[in-house]
């Protein structure tokens, strides 16, 4: 195959130009120079020779085109008698294609120090709206859920039962063994810094410091931040990005109702009982270590738990979950309802989803501890 | 380039032999038999749920049939090494019912993806030719730089076409194009796929529902039904034959209109 070129003979009167070989796809590169230096060269008089001209496809065609004008197009038929009527008609195609097509122009880029001055202003302002909208969201799902409690019609309970399972029970074997092999390395990093003041019993009280106060409601929380927060951003996104969302609501149904509230209902039943499983897999964790490496037998560890540590712990620790649910949730599901149509926007959305509920549990959780230091509880 | 016009000893671009699919249960296909001759417009009909598009999947190789031989250029797509394999597939083009644009590029960079990948283009190239690709399917100018999201049904579908044509592909496989065009936009349609065929070649698999379509371009119709095709042959002789869903097709109402408006010109 002879790569597709085109020659002007200036000699002749008028000059002639000749195009030959094949202008396909696998020549693009070569032919759009050669159309670049030769299409200077034409004028309104010159003649086009069209007869040695091999294969041609769409690609090599809308170079032709380009080169040759849409004017002289117009004649072909008359002036190259010996081009094939079906390579005639798809030079013609596409001469009617191009003459609507437009090449879009270059976006003018502004300088550097402006953009990023803009860039800042429009993420502090991006941030300012989200916060608004999370807001304006969790006052739409109280309401949703005020509305609803008292119509025991529009109670979801299959969907409710099913995200239990999804975001409760089948979260149990992940979140017992981390906060287990957590509750060991508290313990062991208890006997280490305690062994130096002969204080190792007190290894206990801080396993179950930290566990029912801080560490059950946070490691659960964190861990299904990631779980399940992630995962209504992309069921809700994929939902909305396929028009199901607007289909719930064509079909006079509310989304917050069938989507939102079973989610948050759920997440809300789960969270609290997996952090009393956490603080419970911790103290064991911790348990196990204390008898293994500090002789601690976990008679002894029940017994010291029991007579050091008041209930009030495990209170101030618990009432975190459903606060920490709540906003797991409904930031999990807000973002599901940003998404925008490309799959790209999906997984945007859950990155967020995932980083916005971690932020907010943990800067919940440092103002919850301050809070409760100055109360003395 | 005469090998495109030589005769070649395999006229058959598309075997189809005893394919069977079955998704469970539900048998799809039973022992269907089916070839698509070189440079050929094939149009495939058959009611909604007969397994058209499970066809065409199976053709391209998306979908593994339960048993049955497809060979596709004279070869088994689902056993070749994966290189010979995506080498036969860049000779493909496919249009699915769904448009199935990737949603996170734009228009012009949806057709530009194939142009950079497997044509060797440059961006700026293969932005242009997409243009023009884009252009050549009707896609009214401006629209370029739009989102799939952002994008109408119809709209849809001619993007996707300009895809599949990126590559100038052998064979080109269309799920439903003109479904969503106006009568207007599905004529032209019409008249593109007949003169890219005959300027290039092109064999073309036409799934569709749209008489008009198949009285002005198909040179031969499929009737898929009960499991298997039917009948195949010339739309004339198609038209023929005695089965009563083909004739209910055929003959009903908007058949014979469609027959009428093809006599008339
Ligand atoms: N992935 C799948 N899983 C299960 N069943 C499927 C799957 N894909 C298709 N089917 C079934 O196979 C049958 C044929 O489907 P197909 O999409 O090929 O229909 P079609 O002929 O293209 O119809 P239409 O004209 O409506 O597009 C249908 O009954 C469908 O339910
Ligand atoms: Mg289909």
């Amino acid at each position: 195959m002879a790569t597709g070129s085109a020659q002007l003979d200036a000699t002749l009167t008028p000059p002639r130009l000749r195009v030959a070989g094949d202008w396909t796809l696998a020549h693009y590169a070569t032919l759009e120079k050669v159309v670049a230096t030769t299409k200077a060269l034409l004028s309104d008089s010159t003649a086009i020779d069209l007869s040695a001209l091999g294969a041609l496809d769409t690609a090599g065609a809308s170079l032709l085109v380009n080169l040759l004008g849409a004017a002289r197009l117009g004649d072909l038929a008359t002036a190259e008698p010996t081009l094939p009527t079906a390579q005639r008609a798809l030079l013609q195609t596409i001469g009617l294609a191009m003459a609507d097509y437009q090449r879009p122009k270059p976006v003018r880029r502004q300088n550097s120090a402006t953009e990023v001055l803009a860039r800042i202003g429009g993420t502090m302002e991006h941030v300012w709206h989200q916060q608004r909208r999370l807001l304006g969201f969790i006052g739409l799902t109280l309401e949703t859920l005020a509305r609803t409690i008292v119509q025991p019609r529009s109670w979801r309970v299959t969907s409710l039962v099913a995200h239990v399972e999804q975001t409760g029970l089948d979260a149990v074997p992940i979140v017992a063994l981390l906060t287990f092999m957590v509750g060991a390395v508290v313990a062991f990093l208890g006997s280490t810094v305690l062994a130096d003041f002969g204080a190792t019993i007190y290894t206990v009280d801080l396993v179950a410091f930290s566990f029912l106060r801080e560490f059950g409601v946070l490691l659960t929380a964190i861990l299904l931040a990631g779980r399940t927060a992630s995962a209504f951003t992309a069921q809700i996104g994929s939902m909305k990005a396929n028009e199901e969302i607007d289909a719930i609501r064509a079909l006079g149904l509310d989304p917050m109702e069938l989507l939102v509230l079973p989610r948050v209902l759920a997440m809300l039943a789960s969270l609290p009982m997996l952090t009393f499983l956490a603080m419970m897999s911790g103290l064991v964790g911790g348990a196990l270590v204390c008898a293994l490496v500090l002789d601690i037998p976990p008679v002894m560890f029940v017994g010291l738990v029991k007579s050091d540590i008041g209930v009030r712990h495990f209170l101030v620790g618990i009432v975190k979950a459903p606060i920490f649910a709540f906003l797991i949730a409904v930031i999990g599901c807000l973002e599901g309802f940003k998404v925008s149509g490309s799959a790209e926007s999906v997984g945007e959305h859950t990155t967020s989803a995932v980083v916005q509920s971690i932020f907010v549990v943990i800067l919940l959780d440092a103002v919850a501890a301050l809070f409760y230091m100055e109360m003395g509880w | 380039m005469n090998a495109v016009l030589k005769p070649s000893p395999q006229d058959d671009v598309i075997q189809v032999r005893n394919l069977v699919n079955r998704f469970g249960t539900q048998t799809v296909h039973e022992h269907l038999d089916l070839d698509v001759r070189r440079g050929e417009i094939l149009g495939v009909v058959g009611g909604s749920g007969t397994g058209k598009s499970v066809l065409l999947r199976s053709i391209v190789g998306l979908r593994r049939p339960t048993s049955g031989q497809v060979h596709v250029f004279g070869q088994d797509l689902l056993s070749l090494p994966p290189e010979k394999r995506s080498q036969l597939e860049r000779r493909f083009g496919v249009l699915f019912q769904n448009g199935a644009l990737f949603s996170s590029l734009n228009i012009v960079e949806n057709v530009a993806m194939p142009l950079i990948e497997h044509g060797g283009l440059t961006r700026p190239d293969a932005q242009t030719l997409a243009g023009v690709k884009l252009a050549l399917a009707g896609l009214p100018a401006g629209a370029e730089t739009k989102y799939p999201s952002e994008l109408s049904g119809g709209m849809v579908k001619r993007a996707a076409l300009a895809r599949s044509l990126a590559l100038d592909p052998e064979i080109l496989f269309l799920d439903e194009p003109t479904a969503g065009l106006d009568p207007i936009s599905a004529a032209a349609f019409d008249q593109l796929i007949l003169t890219l065929r005959d300027a290039l070649g092109l064999t073309v698999f036409l799934v569709t529902h749209d008489l008009d379509t198949l009285y002005t371009i198909c040179d031969r119709v499929a009737v898929l039904s009960q499991k298997k095709v039917l009948v195949v042959g010339p739309l004339d002789e198609v038209a023929q034959y005695n089965d009563p869903w083909v004739q209910s097709y055929f003959h009903g109402p908007r058949g014979r209109a469609a027959e009428e408006a093809h006599e008339v010109k």
